[in-house]
């Protein structure tokens, strides 16, 4: 049956829960494309027919593989589009830089769109107030208190605090920080906030 | 709060650039004799105030709503200022921590009414761009001039994206696709909850079934209504009342 390869991508993204980008579906995407140039194909022939040799009884066949033209084409840009909101939803969730893993899944041109987000966002941002601009990507919860305890989930080096000392962060380690600062690495992975 | 805000140094009254729409407010104005814009001078707290209006009606509406960037680029500077008294204070804890985090609390304000203006942006962005294309001069704009820059280039940016990955791969007469009309428009017809700020008389509300028709209501100083978006948009735009 025509656009079963179209439902079977946008199936996929259905399943895959909200947040998770599964690998970019190339393969999927290159069929759908191809039953769409066949069945214009057929179809383009079967116009001519109807037209010159009088087959008005080809119209109903034209009909139908228009409409699966048209099915394929918006199961397409859906899975396309989907992508591409999981995709901003990860630059709000770690940051500029994605993790290895998730990079992976995304295409080139993906990464293209992605880079060119960041760039917007970023220019949007700085352009906020007088002078560097606010970064709006941070403070997502209210601020309970201006201090946290944490515990270092990994290795991650010398961290610096507002009035120039800095702690070293190693794993395992706890320390009473601010929270605006940790909000970031907690977001990482890199230290998580214990609540006591 | 307002203690808090003015005791840590000389507190800036704000001066806040009025524009002509807002000239109904009677507390604040002394009258222009063109009628141009006037400068109010609101108190920190009175700013604060309204950012949270700001930011509570932009939350609970179901559109993007007219961008107020005075209001922004006037708590940006109250930061600033504030960031600077509690540089230069002396390390007393308490003082300046209570400071600390009322900074925090207004920064997390400001930065969550962006975020969830931008989101709506990203969410509605072929009709929010058309809006603004067919807006007419002298109507408030919804869009501030940056938003409005990023919400032409993510329109721009998804559109290369589709084009260079499937569109251009598809037979010719199916290479164009309106996102006007792919993408959802706002849902103005779902309800809200609001609070009645100043008194309203004859709102004509239109119902959901065919049965019943059209009737008219007066809403109270105080009330609390939940009401289909559509039939108050204005009152939100003006003030009169206020999304909870």
């Amino acid at each position: 049956m025509f656009c079963e390869k179209a439902t079977e991508l946008v199936r996929e993204l259905h399943r895959a829960p909200e947040g998770q980008l599964p690998a970019f579906n190339e393969d999927g995407l290159r069929q759908v494309l191809e039953e769409m140039k066949a069945l214009y194909e057929q179809n383009q022939s079967d116009v001519n027919e109807a037209k010159s040799g009088g087959r008005s009884d080809l119209i109903p066949t034209i009909k139908f593989r228009h409409c699966s033209l048209l099915r394929n084409r918006r199961c397409t840009v859906a899975y396309l589009y989907d992508r591409l909101l999981r995709i901003r939803a990860l630059r709000w969730e770690y940051g500029s830089i994605l993790p290895n893993a998730l990079r992976f899944h995304m295409s080139a041109e993906e990464m293209e769109w992605f880079n060119n987000y960041k760039k917007s966002l970023a220019t949007y941002m700085r352009s906020l107030g007088g002078r560097e601009g606010l970064d709006i990507t941070q403070d997502m919860k209210p601020p309970k208190s201006l201090y946290i305890e944490v515990r270092c989930l990994k290795d991650y080096g010398e961290f610096e605090v507002d009035d120039g000392t800095s702690v070293l962060l190693k794993k395992n380690s706890q320390h009473f920080l601010p929270r605006w600062k940790c909000e970031q690495l907690i977001r990482q992975g890199v230290l998580e906030h214990i609540l006591s | 709060m307002e203690n808090a805000l003015q005791s840590i140094g000389s507190f800036l009254p704000v001066r806040f650039l009025v524009s002509e729409k807002m000239t109904e407010e009677p507390d604040f104005l002394g009258q222009d004799s063109d009628g141009g814009s006037e400068e109010v001078v609101l108190t920190p707290a009175e700013l604060i105030e309204r950012l949270e209006q700001a930011w509570m009606n932009e939350k609970f509406a179901p559109e993007l709503l007219e961008s107020k960037p005075e209001i922004v680029e006037c708590v940006m500077e109250q930061l600033e200022h504030m960031e600077e008294n509690v540089r230069r204070a002396k390390r007393e804890d308490l003082k300046v921590s209570i400071h600390q985090m009322e900074m925090e609390r207004i920064r997390y304000v400001l930065s969550s009414y962006l975020r969830c203006r931008l989101m709506k942006i990203e969410k509605f962005f072929p009709h929010v761009l058309e809006k603004e294309k067919t807006r007419r001069d002298g109507e408030p704009s919804s869009l501030s001039p940056e938003e409005l820059a990023f919400t032409r280039e993510f329109m721009a940016n998804t559109e290369t994206y589709l084009k260079n990955v499937a569109l251009k791969h598809m037979p010719p007469n199916l290479q164009k696709v309106d996102l006007f009309r792919a993408v959802p428009k706002p849902d103005l017809d779902s309800y809200v909850f609001l609070r009645v700020r100043e008194r309203q008389e004859n709102i004509l509300v239109e119902p959901d079934t065919d049965e019943q028709g059209d009737y008219v209501i007066d809403l109270e100083k105080g009330s609390q209504h939940l009401i289909r978006y559509k039939t108050i948009a204005p009152l939100v735009a003006s003030g009169a009342v206020q999304l909870i």
